[in-house]
């Protein structure tokens, strides 16, 4: 997906480019509202990520200013302010939806799926593998003529390997994809999920191979 | 605050007792000047009774004699047989009439008639003396005409006057009351107005009072404004200053988590890999008690005013499905809806039952295993009843009623990050409806249900 990212703190900015570009999106960074603008103005983006407080202006204008001019790209903003009633305003403002600092990259990415979804756009960040189409925000695999939904997990799964075909992705690398920080999960989830995805995957001509003792990867079959 | 005294009723016995003193002292006046004038009616008559009798005296050779004129009795006829008896006295004897009605006291002299109450013959009399002098102004007599009639008459005449006087004072009296009663209420409408505009309000509402005032409530009015003022400029300075505080401290978090992230993934050890994770719960935990201790002072705050606004509950489920949405769907969650197609309406505050409904939610999501299932549901019963009833690890043997209390965590929780105030803002949330907080281990199976019981 393609980001762009409204953040005055250096630092923060700095990091959730650094992490987003490990999930393989794309992100541009604006400091200011003025540099947004200009942003915005030649190139196109799936989302937009503000943070409600800037240096030249606060974000809630930039919101309404966006709704006014009607433009579609979603916005997702990113709060300090937590409290039940701070959110709602938000929302009325415009605000796809909102995540409060310090917040979970799976769950934020969640967040940018679930707008997506709604909104119903973005249909261009289709993964492709021989004959088979990945979509990402649709949750769904296209082969064969056939359509197959996949749970979340097995869709995150699926997306680190489309996106790297070939790549041998250890089993704890994958793990770290899909399970949060609080779950107790062990390597054996890995081979139940990519069970699930063997399923699925049938009658297409990807195919996930086990590389013994390294872990999984990607290949036609 | 204990009221002391009413200025309504204090202005009303005021009016009214005014009231009364002028009613009293026009009945007294009335009754005064009425019998007066009546007596002296009374005394006209006598005097021209009593002249016409002197008229008809003659003197011959010093010998006094007297034609009675029957006229000059006949005048004195009234309707309520007032007795009448007359004397006449020439030198000191009696020439005629009732030697017993005695001569007023000091006597009168020429030309100078002398008028009396009197008592006789049990009963109440006006006597008229006139002294009038025969014959010669050498050898002149001087003759006394004594005309004495009862009172009953006047008497009459006065219990009229004193039933009229007494009807017209206790009517004045009255309708002063209700003036007085009605002035009282209209001079205290400002205030009404004034208590009435500031009650209204919202409990957030800060504004200065701009109602009509009257000059002499200006001051308080100004004082009440002046208080506004300042605390509005206080609870600013407290908002900016949690809404500072918030992002300072966050803003870093939000960095430091971010590049743990990035560091975790870089890492191939899993003794480094372990470190990063417990950095990562640690800040996650830290700004989940920031997060719910401020809604939970949030929720404090707002359940001390409460606003009762019309909400859907339906609607406010649905929001909050649709807000954890996306948490529910990572760990693979299918989160059921079990709602009715109409709205459900109620009064109450939808920002904090929005908050109940998403802590409630928010447990089920992180008690729950992946790939199971939550049923979310509004009923109409005898109460309102908002229900998340998940298949999680379920509550174990904990109290139950102790797992509401602040801070307050199960020993069911093992790695997962929490505060320990989900619950103590969801059953406060409820009691602030005059609702309550049901939770429960669900009978069969695993799984815990929780609900929101509001009134109906
Ligand atoms: N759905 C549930 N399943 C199992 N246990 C639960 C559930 N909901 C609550 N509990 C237990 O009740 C305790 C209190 O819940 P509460 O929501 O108040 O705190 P918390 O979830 O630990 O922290 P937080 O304030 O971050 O929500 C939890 O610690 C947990 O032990
Ligand atoms: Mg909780």
């Amino acid at each position: 997906m393609r980001f762009l990212l409204i953040e005055d703190n250096t630092k923060l900015a700095g990091s959730v480019v650094e992490r987003l570009q490990l999930d393989g999106h794309a992100v541009d960074h604006a400091e200011t509202l003025d540099a947004a603008e200009t942003c915005l103005a030649v190139a196109d983006y799936d989302l937009i990520l503000l943070d409600i407080m800037l240096p030249d202006g606060d974000g809630r204008d930039f919101l309404q200013q966006q709704r006014r001019a009607a433009t579609s790209t979603p916005v997702i903003v990113i709060t300090a302010r937590s409290a039940v009633s701070d959110r709602v305003s938000l929302l009325d403002l415009g605000a796809d939806d909102y995540i409060t600092k310090p917040f979970d990259f799976s769950e934020l990415e969640a967040r940018c799926r679930a707008v997506l979804r709604r909104l119903g756009g973005a249909a261009a960040n289709l993964l492709e593998h021989s004959d088979t189409i990945l979509d990402p925000t649709a949750g769904e695999l296209r082969f064969d003529g056939r359509t197959v939904s996949l749970r979340n997990r097995e869709l995150r799964l699926l997306e680190v390997l489309f996106k790297s075909p070939g790549q041998v992705f250890s089993k704890g690398h994958l793990m770290d994809r899909l399970f949060s920080f609080a779950d107790e999960a062990s390597e054996n989830a890995i081979e139940v999920y990519v069970g699930r995805l063997r399923k699925r995957l049938d009658g297409s001509s990807a195919r996930i191979e086990t590389v013994r003792g390294l872990g999984y990867r990607l290949v036609a079959r | 605050m204990k009221p002391r005294g009413s200025i309504r009723r204090r202005l009303f016995f005021q009016l009214s007792g005014v009231a009364a003193i002028l009613s009293l002292a026009f009945f007294l006046i009335v009754r005064v000047v009425a019998e007066r004038a009546a007596e002296g009616t009374q005394d006209d008559i006598l005097a021209a009774s009593a002249t016409a009798i002197t008229d008809s005296l003659r003197s011959e050779d010093g010998q006094v004699t007297l034609e009675l004129p029957y006229s000059a009795l006949s005048m004195l006829q009234t309707v309520h047989q007032d007795r009448v008896f007359y004397r006449v006295v020439a030198a000191g004897e009696t020439l005629t009439g009732y030697d017993d009605l005695p001569v007023p006291d000091p006597a009168p002299t020429r030309g100078q008639p002398v008028f009396e109450t009197i008592y006789y013959r049990g009963d109440s009399f006006r006597v008229v003396a006139i002294l009038r002098p025969l014959g010669p102004a050498s050898a002149a007599t001087d003759v006394v005409v004594l005309v004495a009639q009862t009172r009953l008459g006047l008497e009459a005449i006065s219990r009229q006057i004193t039933g009229v006087a007494t009807g017209v004072g206790v009517g004045f009296f009255l309708l002063a009351t209700a003036l007085s009663l009605w002035a009282a209420g209209s001079a205290l409408t400002p205030f009404d107005r004034i208590t009435g505009s500031v009650l209204r309000r919202g409990p957030k509402d800060l504004r200065p009072v701009t109602a009509d005032t009257p000059a002499e409530l200006v001051p308080l009015v100004e004082a009440l404004n002046n208080f506004m003022a300042r605390l509005r400029a206080s609870l600013l300075r407290t908002e900016d200053f949690i809404t500072e505080a918030a992002h300072r401290v966050r803003t870093p978090l939000a960095t430091v988590r971010a590049q743990a992230e990035v560091t975790h993934r870089k890492l191939n050890k899993p003794e480094h890999k372990q470190a990063i994770r417990e950095m990562i719960r640690a800040i996650d935990e830290c700004s989940r008690s920031a997060g719910q201790m401020l809604d939970h002072a949030m929720v404090t705050f707002r359940t001390d005013s409460l606003a009762r606004d019309d909400v859907d509950l339906v609607a406010l489920m649905a929001e909050a499905v649709e807000r954890l949405g996306p948490t529910a769907e990572l760990k693979d969650i299918f989160i059921r809806q079990d709602l009715p197609s109409e709205p459900v309406p109620f009064r109450g505050d939808g920002i904090l039952l929005q908050a109940a409904l998403q802590n409630v939610l928010d447990n089920a999501i992180k008690y729950s295993p992946e790939d199971s299932e939550i049923t979310v549901a509004v009923e109409v019963g005898e109460a309102l009843r908002l229900s998340v009833t998940d298949q999680g690890r379920g509550f174990g043997d904990a109290d139950l009623s102790r797992l509401i209390g602040r801070f307050e965590r199960g020993g069911n929780v093992g790695q997962v990050v929490g505060s320990g105030l989900g619950l103590t803002i969801a059953n406060d949330v409820a009691n602030a409806h005059d609702g309550r907080l049901s939770i429960a281990n669900n009978k069969e199976g695993q799984g815990v249900c929780v609900s929101l019981l509001l009134p109906r």
